[in-house]
């Protein structure tokens, strides 16, 4: 049976609330994200995929890069793990923790960690594990799953936001006004920040000429976490590696205006290491944890120029599908044409069930248009329905193509079939026994047919001018 | 999406059609050689054309839809130019098929791919037209619609400078214009839900500017905005650019 496919009945059960939130989000600073992206530099395009290059020439060395970046990082003092698996960092992390007796800690936004479920396996591990970035703090009083790369809580309101303070305890009233609830989120992380004894946070890119691993936030909420923490684990996939510090200012220049519109985030962290005996305050101790989870897969799969993302969201804000879907629609921690294509190859155990997620597009190409390094998502969708198809992968929705190419490859048959479609104008074709046929006529008045007119047109005017045909 | 930078320029052409024009809207196809003969081109139609294969193609089954390109690059076989009043059929032919062929490239595939050219593109990168000496009996607003297709190529560009030059014309800005229409081909029948949500978001945005035309460069995104419109009981007037031109040839 023929039926829709599973992220448009997935959008079909969203509340309209949840919808409203993930349309005006998505939309609100589309403006200002393409004026600052295109309008600042002579050629952004140039940019974009000069970005693209330098990410493509690290991935393609990525042996000598990571060995590089292992390297330098240990100059600077830093403990490096290599994670093969999600299971092997989740490990990584937790022995580092139970090496330091930590209870208790603080953690930054990081995709990789929603990865992985860090969050989950360190509670059940006795560890308390408070998220400050303040989209993700809501997520973890609510239960909820992040639903967007750089604002999680996308999907929300304020009003939903208040009524989670309220329900943990946070507020006594519910004040949804935003400047209120930021207020008392800060003073209720501020007190955990003190007692915190360790930090775990992402990292958006690690030099390997220089060691420095750089994070960008704009709440700050990843310094305050580390200022009064003895150790900070850095948990960062290795597709995030670049050669050289030069390098981070084409990546820092596009992230920003990419991602919120800004020129740059508010903070950029360059991190060099635990701190050094001169210093006030800050970490003594630094790992980086390296994690693979999947992506040399990624690199070895003709989908890899999806290791390119920066994790700006970009193609997500822009997304027509993922504005009508949400993130949820996505079933990973990636949403949008990112999760549509990085899922599949990066949870590649998950890929008959995840499958569907690359035909959730109508192959617009928006979200190429504003990828600051330029990953050409509608070709990798394409690439990756191609191999759903050859691995006989079939989700509802999918349509039998094979009577198509027999009639688009028989001229007579076809010309025949489009002279016969004049009759379908007398048939009651909102009667077919197809659902989606049925569901696609409740919503669209199809065109009359006016099948095989115009050949008819060009011969009749033949016959009177001498148009001539090409020889058949 | 970027189109080749060398493509054939020459007074006679091979015309593509397009299934679309071929099952419902001949009158663009029609237009299509009217305004190429206008412009003294001779237009050569080959019988056998069915389809670029674009539904096999988006659905992911390159099987089928190799065949159908093979099909097509062996019906507008030669070396003459290929127009297409279609974006999204051009699109299909100068990186699509690229696509499909990667791992084994085929020199009639490669052929097609330098040598079709979306027809506004090929009026006024190809020939070099960069005015429209038409005109419109009274003011008319237009609302144009630049295809998805389209993007990565000069299509948009030419069809407004051509659009904005016919006298008594006023092409219209309109919001959220690089959104999609939600067709998609297969897309709008696998995921009726969300691309009539596209589509009549597009048609707000459209219809705010009260605009006495909606015209795009393809068919496709024509039938399935008229087509909700209608449904929801606010028909709005359409041509393809093409069709303009012609209508409006003093």
């Amino acid at each position: 049976m023929i039926d829709r496919q599973p992220i448009d009945t997935y959008a079909t059960r969203i509340s309209e609330e949840k919808q409203t939130s993930v349309i005006t989000g998505a939309t609100a600073s589309t403006e200002k994200r393409q004026s600052v992206l295109f309008g600042d530099f002579p050629n952004t395009h140039d940019l974009r995929r000069l970005a693209g290059q330098i990410k493509d020439h690290t991935l393609h060395h990525l042996d000598h890069y990571l060995e590089q970046a292992e390297a330098a990082l240990s100059r600077n003092g830093v403990k490096v793990h290599f994670a093969d698996t999600d299971e092997d960092a989740r490990q990584a992390v937790l022995s580092i923790l139970r090496d330091h007796q930590v209870t208790q800690l603080t953690k930054s936004k990081s995709m990789a960690s929603e990865e992985i479920h860090l969050n989950p396996f360190l509670i059940d591990q006795g560890i308390e594990v408070l998220e400050s970035d303040l989209g993700e703090f809501i997520i973890q009083l609510d239960g909820d799953e992040p639903s967007h790369i750089v604002r999680p809580i996308i999907h929300k309101n304020r009003r939903e936001i208040a009524r989670t303070f309220q329900r943990a305890g946070i507020a006594r009233d519910l004040n949804d006004d935003p400047e209120v609830i930021t207020r008392r989120a800060r003073a209720f992380l501020r007190e955990k920040y003190m007692q915190a004894q360790a930090v775990i946070t992402g990292g958006n890119f690690i030099s390997c000429e220089s060691g420095r691993v750089v994070l960008v936030t704009n709440e700050g909420n990843s310094r305050f976490g580390m200022a009064p923490s003895k150790l900070h684990i850095a948990l960062i996939g290795i597709e995030k590696l670049v050669p050289s510090d030069r390098d981070l200012g084409v990546f820092l220049n596009l992230l920003g205006r990419s991602a919120t519109g800004q020129q740059l985030t508010v903070y950029t962290e360059f991190i060099s290491g635990p701190k050094d005996p001169t210093q006030p305050s800050g970490p003594e101790e630094m790992h980086v944890v390296l994690m693979n989870n999947g992506r040399t897969d990624v690199l070895a799969s003709d989908g890899r120029e999806i290791l390119r993302c920066i994790r700006c969201s970009a193609c997500q804000n822009v997304c027509p599908v993922y504005r009508q879907a949400s993130g949820h629609a996505y079933r990973s921690p990636y949403g949008g044409p990112i999760g549509a294509v990085l899922s599949p190859l990066l949870f590649g155990d998950r890929f008959p069930e995840l499958a569907d997620l690359p035909k959730a597009s109508s192959l617009c190409g928006a979200c190429n248009e504003v990828c600051p390094v330029d990953i050409p998502i509608p070709d990798l969708l394409l690439r990756l329905r191609d191999k759903a198809k050859r691995a006989h992968i079939s989700q509802p929705g999918d349509l039998p193509m094979a009577p198509f190419a027999t009639l688009a490859t028989s001229p007579s048959l076809w010309r025949t079939a489009m002279t016969m479609s004049k009759a379908m104008n007398h048939l009651p074709i909102d009667v077919a026994p197809f659902r989606p046929i049925q569901d696609w006529l409740g919503q669209r008045t199809l065109p009359e047919s006016h099948g095989g007119d115009f050949r008819k047109w060009l011969k009749n005017r033949s016959k009177e001018q001498g148009l001539r045909d090409t020889p058949q | 999406m970027s189109v080749p930078l060398q493509r054939p320029v020459a007074n006679k052409v091979l015309f593509m059609a397009t299934c679309l024009c071929d099952a419902f809207y001949d009158d663009a196809a029609r237009a299509s050689v009217e305004v190429l003969e206008h412009l003294g081109i001779e237009v050569i139609f080959p019988e056998n054309q069915t389809c670029c294969g674009q539904p096999a193609f988006n659905s992911g089954d390159w099987k089928a839809s190799r065949k159908v390109a093979r099909h097509a690059a062996e019906v507008f076989g030669g070396d003459l130019p290929v127009i297409v009043p279609s974006g999204s059929c051009a699109a299909m032919h100068s990186h699509g098929n690229r696509l499909q062929f990667e791992a084994c490239p085929e020199p009639a595939i490669e052929s097609l791919a330098n040598r079709t050219w979306e027809i506004l593109d090929y009026l006024v990168h190809g020939l070099g037209i960069s005015t429209w000496k038409g005109a419109f009996a009274a003011p008319t607003r237009i609302a144009f619609h630049r295809s998805c297709h389209t993007r990565g190529t000069r299509t948009g560009e030419a069809a407004h400078a051509l659009l904005s030059s016919i006298r008594n014309a006023e092409v219209v800005a309109f919001g959220q214009e690089d959104q999609c229409c939600g067709f998609g081909g297969t897309f709008s029948v696998t995921f009726p839900h969300i691309s009539g949500r596209m589509g009549s978001l597009k048609l707000d945005h459209i219809l705010a500017q009260q605009p006495d035309l909606l015209v795009s460069a393809d068919m496709s995104c024509l039938m399935h905005l008229t087509g909700l419109a209608r449904t929801q009981g606010r028909p709005v007037q359409h041509q393809h650019a093409i069709q303009v031109l012609r209508d409006t040839l003093a």
